[in-house]
């Protein structure tokens, strides 16, 4: 790869950021710094004018949209919860994939009227409920969900099911699957006009990267 | 609570010395600029009735209204967050020329929420609209209007983003979506999200080649797209070639015009979509992730006021330009000042000084802040032929 113009992408540590490397790395590009040794917020890479910054996951689309990072690896939950205009998503990655679901107590009652729903992804939940024609409660929280149906705060809880034995360990089943999650690619739109010619080499080694498809 | 009484609103600002001069300065040279390419300046009202004010605009422009009630009428008012569609309402309804007419403005609209980062609800929008006129000779005018505009605001470095909506509506016209999936795919588009597209297509059952077609706008884009829209568009109806084939001449007129400028082709880029019935175009600069001015043709807006004219204009937002300005701050006026004293040879001194431009101050008798403290660096002493200017050096 060859690069034009200096490049930041936006990276969450973590998952993200262990399922990106590959991905990254067939575009040849290779952190300076491991992340779980380092405290460094900005990586250096293999290439004098890519940079990698690590901030949070919901964080990354907000750094992206406002040109603070070119590029950045988004799960598709925090971008539907962020709003996704602003910002062009041009491919799944495939990477750190779950679903979005539903869940309770075993033999809730998704039907009765004005449920109380406690999750992190707040719009989207209200979304996902209005169109169903349902009015809920939306109760935001920032983890451990699970908890919420136990202790009755809540009716139901929204939120990201991996394996699903988090839910087991407290009892609560799945209710319904809402959406299929996994990480997109996010790219400024001056970003992307501007340094065109940098960019998208950069998209296509990552789409060979995928497997050519989407 | 009352700590914070000096607290304004989110995305409401206010201009200090010097950046105020500097705006007004650069107020008075782009008005300057546009009276020079012949248009004339309207001051629309702050506010409207709110039915006169929507009329022909999209339901983005309702959420962005701040309301109140005419407490005379009982009826319900707006301010404007767009000045574009009252300059149309000005055109069609007020000046009713058959002429070409172009007209410009500059004036503060609200908007209910910030469209930007640290995003201003109260943007100082400038502008400048040509009326009466179809076809790319006027498309083209408003596009090197807006690149000077660009320059003479001291933005370097501009690029400019190029489409045509009538490309994407002819299509989803051809595959006769309906409103809702228009909208959908629209939406996705915006976001260049790929795979998305690619579900709701086939969603849709869009047959090929419209799929393909439709598919492939959201990699039209970049500097050689428009040949690739060539060969990836040739099925399409005439409508979408000939949009196809106007993009492909003003590109080429712009060029011819401004060689200097980097111009980026997007097909899938439908900014304001519901109002816009043409050529689309923005500004960008390095450093900002966000387009700096924008503009584009909207042939049908006059039609709500009764009569059918064709349009194509720009906007930009006068802070937003300030915030890209690279032109060096002058620093502040020189500034002299005058010392208390009841002297007509000193009064007729400041007066002539005051003519030939310079900025005088008076000192105020019991004042204790000296020359320096007051911004002056010279100040005015009596001598043996009258008063003289001394300038001061900082110690």
């Amino acid at each position: 790869m060859r690069f034009d113009a200096p490049v930041t992408i936006a990276l969450s540590k973590g998952r993200i950021f262990k399922d990106s490397l590959p991905l990254l790395a067939q575009a040849a590009i290779e952190p300076a710094d491991d992340p779980e040794t380092s405290r460094k917020l900005i990586l250096g890479t293999n290439h004098p004018l890519v940079k990698l910054v690590l901030i949070r996951a919901t964080d990354v689309p907000t750094y992206v949209q406002w040109g603070a990072a070119d590029l950045g690896v988004s799960g598709k939950d925090v971008l539907m919860e962020h709003g996704c205009e602003g910002l062009y998503e041009p491919l799944d990655l495939q990477i750190a994939k779950c679903r979005m679901m539903v869940a309770g107590l075993p033999g809730a009652d998704l039907a009765r009227p004005r449920l109380r729903i406690a999750t992190k992804y707040v719009n989207t939940a209200r979304l996902f409920f209005a169109g169903r024609g349902q009015q809920v409660d939306v109760i935001k929280l920032y983890g451990s969900m699970e908890l919420a149906p136990l202790v009755g705060l809540s009716d139901l809880i929204v939120d990201l099911v991996e394996s699903g034995n988090t839910l087991k360990a407290n009892g609560l089943v799945p209710l319904e699957h809402m959406y299929d999650i996994s990480s997109r690619l996010v790219v400024n739109k001056a970003s992307w006009k501007m340094k065109y010619s940098t960019i998208m080499p950069l998209i296509e080694a990552l789409r060979e990267a995928v497997g050519g498809e989407s | 609570m009352h700590d914070n009484r000096w607290l304004l609103p989110e995305g409401i600002e206010e201009i200090l010395p010097p950046q105020a001069a500097r705006l007004e300065g650069l107020r008075r040279e782009l008005l300057d600029l546009f009276r020079g390419w012949g248009y004339e300046l309207i001051l629309p009202p702050f506010i409207e009735f709110l039915d006169s004010l929507l009329t022909g605009s999209g339901k983005d422009l309702e959420l962005q209204t701040f309301k109140l009630t005419d407490q005379g009428s009982g009826r319900l008012m707006g301010v404007r967050a767009d000045i574009t569609p009252q300059a149309a309402r000005i055109d069609a309804h007020q000046l009713k020329r058959e002429a070409p007419t172009r007209l410009c403005y500059l004036g503060t609209v609200l908007r209910t929420r910030t469209d930007g980062f640290g995003g201003s609800r109260a943007p100082l929008q400038i502008g400048a609209e040509l009326f009466g006129h179809y076809g790319l000779e006027s498309d083209c005018e408003i596009i090197c209007l807006m690149m000077e505009t660009l320059c003479l605001a001291g933005v370097a470095d501009v690029h400019l983003d190029l489409g045509h909506v009538g490309i994407y509506r002819g299509l989803a016209r051809q595959a006769g979506l309906d409103d809702r999936q228009e909208r959908a795919l629209f939406e996705a588009l915006q976001r260049k999200a790929l795979p998305e597209i690619r579900d709701l297509l086939a969603e849709f059952a869009v047959p090929e080649p419209l799929r393909g077609m439709l598919g492939s706008l959201a990699e039209l884009n970049g500097p050689d797209a428009l040949q690739r829209a060539g060969q990836l568009l040739a099925e399409a109806d005439a409508p979408v070639r000939e949009a196809l084939e106007y993009l492909q001449r003003i590109a080429a007129l712009v060029h011819e015009r401004l060689p200097e400028i980097p111009v980026h082709y997007d097909l899938a880029e439908l900014r304001a979509y519901h109002y816009q019935t043409g050529v689309v175009f923005a500004a960008f600069v390095p450093g900002s992730g966000q387009e700096i001015a924008r503009g584009g043709r909207y042939d049908h807006i006059g039609e709500c006021f009764g009569r059918p004219r064709c349009a194509t204009g720009f906007s930009a937002d006068l802070l937003t330009l300030m915030r890209h300005s690279g032109h060096m701050d002058n620093g502040p006026d020189r500034r002299i000042l005058a010392p208390a004293a009841e002297d007509a040879g000193l009064r007729a001194m400041v007066a002539e000084l005051r003519r030939q431009g310079h900025v005088v101050v008076f000192e105020l008798p019991g004042q204790t802040a000296d020359a320096l403290a007051m911004g002056c660096t010279a100040r005015l002493v009596a001598a043996a032929s009258g008063w003289r200017v001394d300038e001061l050096v900082p110690t």
